[in-house]
């Protein structure tokens, strides 16, 4: 077990191109960090830079206060497991979970002893004589993780280790990594581009986006108190909502009206001086159907009326989607492409809430929509930077 | 393929719609002529030289043609210049396929692994394999020739090295490595690439040495690969004629069977002895093919299990 320490650690390619910059990170000895990002974004660089795997161009890498910049994979005690699980097909389930040992020069017993234990953990016992070939992939994913922790090493890495299961599977084995990732109590660096995960799996977790740290902090401070518009937009499933306003006298205009700031968003604005032009960030459970509000709820936010153009009733509540009129800004669309959203994205910007499951909303149909303007979000429109930080 | 699952084992194939069995009707009817013209160019001069070594046939003397058995067989083997051509075949075999496999390996791995002017350092590489054997074998001979050779000079000088048993038939191994190499490595490269990349990461999370990663993780993946690699270069080492013929034309007991084989058929005329020749080296390439299919090929990682 270990604490790892990435200084201002980069990766630069022979052709120039910057992976990673810069990247600051102290991971605790014990904790379960989750580094996520859209494709691209180096996430999966730094994870082999961890793992020795791909050189560190500049910065320093110490895993226990040691410089481990310049070892081998070999030399680090790290262990990792690969989205491809990466068994040897030739090796059936035992040899591949006891390689590691047998590299090591550990005695037969003890080789057996662990391999045995291990298989017990991950529930493989009645596998250990057959080839990968012939498991299920959620056997196979099992194996992997078998072959990482047998060794006892100071940190696991894992690259998507759950992307390629089907999703019911994949929401089984995220909670069993999550146990044994506490049982074990090992240092872990955890690769995923799903948010969900993300977010259900980690101490702490580190958005990446185009080789440079968005924001380093618990899934809950993450999905709070988003640093800027990539990481409101990438946490937080449906994604919060943006739309472009304009500040002025103390109140918002939006295209769906004007709507008065309140207290605590007003001060926090004042405090990042923000300029006329913002963008409203809301997210989606922050909207309610106004039918079913009382009056002094109903007064206290705002109000606009919209027709329903899809409803989802997903049975313990509606989610209903509106298109909302008017320009959205330039950083938007970008953000929409780099997460995937672009095909959303279409003519005006589309507005997704969470109404409670009593909504009578129609299709097709008016709704009075009501939103909490308290926990409205502002971000710069030029450098994306959040304007409603507390500090 | 999925319906035939579907149905039960016991039934077998014995319950196929009509559009099923009119597709393997069409199937055949689509092969026939491929196999047709396979058996009259293949099938045909098999079945005539077995014929033909069954009888006594000189074409010096046409008037003795006469059917006897197997007596030219026991003619061939019971000859200790067959024997000895037999052993100096398994022997080049042998030495020039190990050696191929170990060069073509280590070249293999050079143009897996290299970066730069990949594609300058495959083709230099395949040039030897892209030249005619017999010019090759020429420019060989006058290496080793012992007036104008500049090889026979730097290492043997004032010898004949061609004339030489031992020397002879280690420049014969050596053209045949020098040619059958780059044939190899690029055999031997598709197998390397079948290796997943994250199966290496793997290893050397593991703890795998790079030798470790090569004997452990490499070499048994591409089993399969290598298997049929070998395959080829032995059933094509086993025929070995055109560098012998060059470089020694036999002499000093350095011929191959198939060297004997065209002595007695083409300038012996004799078409009966010639014939059971070419029927044993026949018989012998298909021993070497059964064993490596039977024998290894069973063994190969992949095939076992079915599924990969």
């Amino acid at each position: 077990m270990a604490e790892i320490v990435l200084d201002k650690v980069t990766k630069r390619y022979p052709d120039g191109a910057l992976a990673v910059s810069d990247m600051d990170i102290t991971i605790a000895d014990g904790e379960f960090i989750i580094l996520v990002g859209p494709s691209g974004c180096g996430k999966s660089t730094t994870l082999n830079m961890i793992a020795g795997l791909e050189d560190i161009t500049e910065g320093e890498l110490r895993i226990d206060g040691q410089r481990v910049n310049e070892r081998a994979p070999k030399d680090r005690d790290i262990a990792m497991v690969f989205q491809s699980y990466a068994l040897y097909p030739h090796m059936s389930v035992r040899e591949n979970m006891a390689f590691p040992l047998r590299l090591a020069h550990v005695d037969k017993a003890t080789v057996t002893r662990k391999v045995e234990e291990a298989a017990r953990v991950l529930d493989l016992t009645q596998h250990l004589d057959r080839k990968p070939g012939n498991l299920s992939g959620g056997q196979r994913q099992r194996v992997a993780m078998g072959r990482a922790i047998v060794r006892d090493p100071k940190a696991f890495l894992m690259d998507e280790p759950l992307s390629n299961l089907d999703a019911k599977l994949r929401v089984q084995m995220r909670t069993s990594v999550a146990k044994l990732q506490r049982r074990l109590g090992t240092t872990t660096v955890y690769v995923t581009h799903d948010q969900t995960e993300a977010m259900t799996l980690g101490d702490r977790v580190v958005v990446m986006r185009g080789g440079l740290v968005q924001q380093i902090g618990s899934p809950q401070s993450l999905y709070d108190q988003p640093a800027n518009l990539f990481v409101a937009g990438f946490i937080g499933s449906p994604s919060m909502n943006f739309l472009p306003a304009t500040l002025a006298d103390g109140s918002l205009r939006t295209s769906l009206g004007t709507f008065p700031l309140t207290d605590r968003v007003r001060t926090l604005a004042e405090a990042a001086s923000a300029p006329r032009d913002v963008i409203v960030g809301l997210r989606p459970e922050h909207f309610e159907d106004a039918a079913l509000l009382d009056q002094t709820e109903r007064a206290r936010g705002g109000v606009f009326t919209a027709p329903v153009e899809v409803l989802e009733s997903m049975g313990s509540d509606k989610y209903a989607y509106f298109t909302v009129e008017g320009a959205s800004a330039a950083e938007l669309d970008e953000l929409a492409a780099e997460t995937g959203a672009a095909d959303l994205a279409d003519a005006g910007s589309q507005l997704v809430t969470r109404l409670s499951a009593a909504s009578e909303a129609r299709l097709g149909q008016d709704l009075e929509i009501w939103f909490d303007p308290d926990k409205l979000h502002l971000f710069d429109p030029h450098n994306g930077r959040t304007l409603t930080y507390v500090k | 393929m999925s319906e035939s699952t579907v149905e039960s084992p016991a039934r077998g194939k014995r319950v196929l719609s009509e559009g099923k069995k009119a597709e393997r009707r069409l199937g055949l009817w689509l092969c026939a002529p491929a196999a047709i013209v396979m058996i009259a160019v293949t099938g045909y001069p098999v079945i005539y030289s077995i014929w033909l070594s069954l009888q006594r046939y000189d074409l010096r003397f046409p008037g003795q043609r006469e059917f006897v058995g197997l007596t030219n067989y026991i003619t061939v083997l019971s000859n200790s210049y067959w024997w000895t051509a037999f052993g100096v075949t398994a022997l080049i075999t042998v030495i020039s396929v190990a050696v191929e496999l170990v060069l073509g390996m280590a070249l293999a791995l050079v143009m897996h692994r290299t970066l730069v002017a990949r594609g300058l350092i495959r083709t230099v590489a395949l040039i030897p394999y892209g030249i005619v054997t017999v010019v090759a074998a020429y420019s060989w001979r006058y290496a080793w020739d012992d007036n104008t050779g500049y090889l026979a000079q730097l290492f043997a000088p004032g010898e004949a090295p061609l004339t030489h048993r031992a020397s002879a038939l280690s420049i014969i191994i050596l053209a045949e490595v020098w040619k059958t190499v780059p044939f190899m490595a690029l055999l031997l490269m598709a197998g390397l690439a079948l290796v997943p990349e994250d199966l290496l990461k793997a290893a050397s999370m593991d703890g795998a040495s790079g030798w470790q990663r090569f004997t452990k993780v490499i070499l048994p993946v591409m089993k399969p690969a290598i298997l049929v690699a070998l395959l080829f270069r032995t059933l094509d080492a086993f025929r070995i004629f055109d560098n012998i013929f060059v470089l020694t034309s036999g002499a000093q007991e350095t011929g191959s069977v198939s060297m004997q084989t065209y002595n007695n058929l083409i300038r012996g005329l004799n078409l009966g002895v010639g014939s059971t020749m070419s029927v044993l080296i026949f018989i012998a390439v298909a021993i070497i093919a059964f064993v490596f299919v039977k024998v290894f090929g069973a063994a190969a990682p992949g095939n076992d299990g079915g599924k990969r």
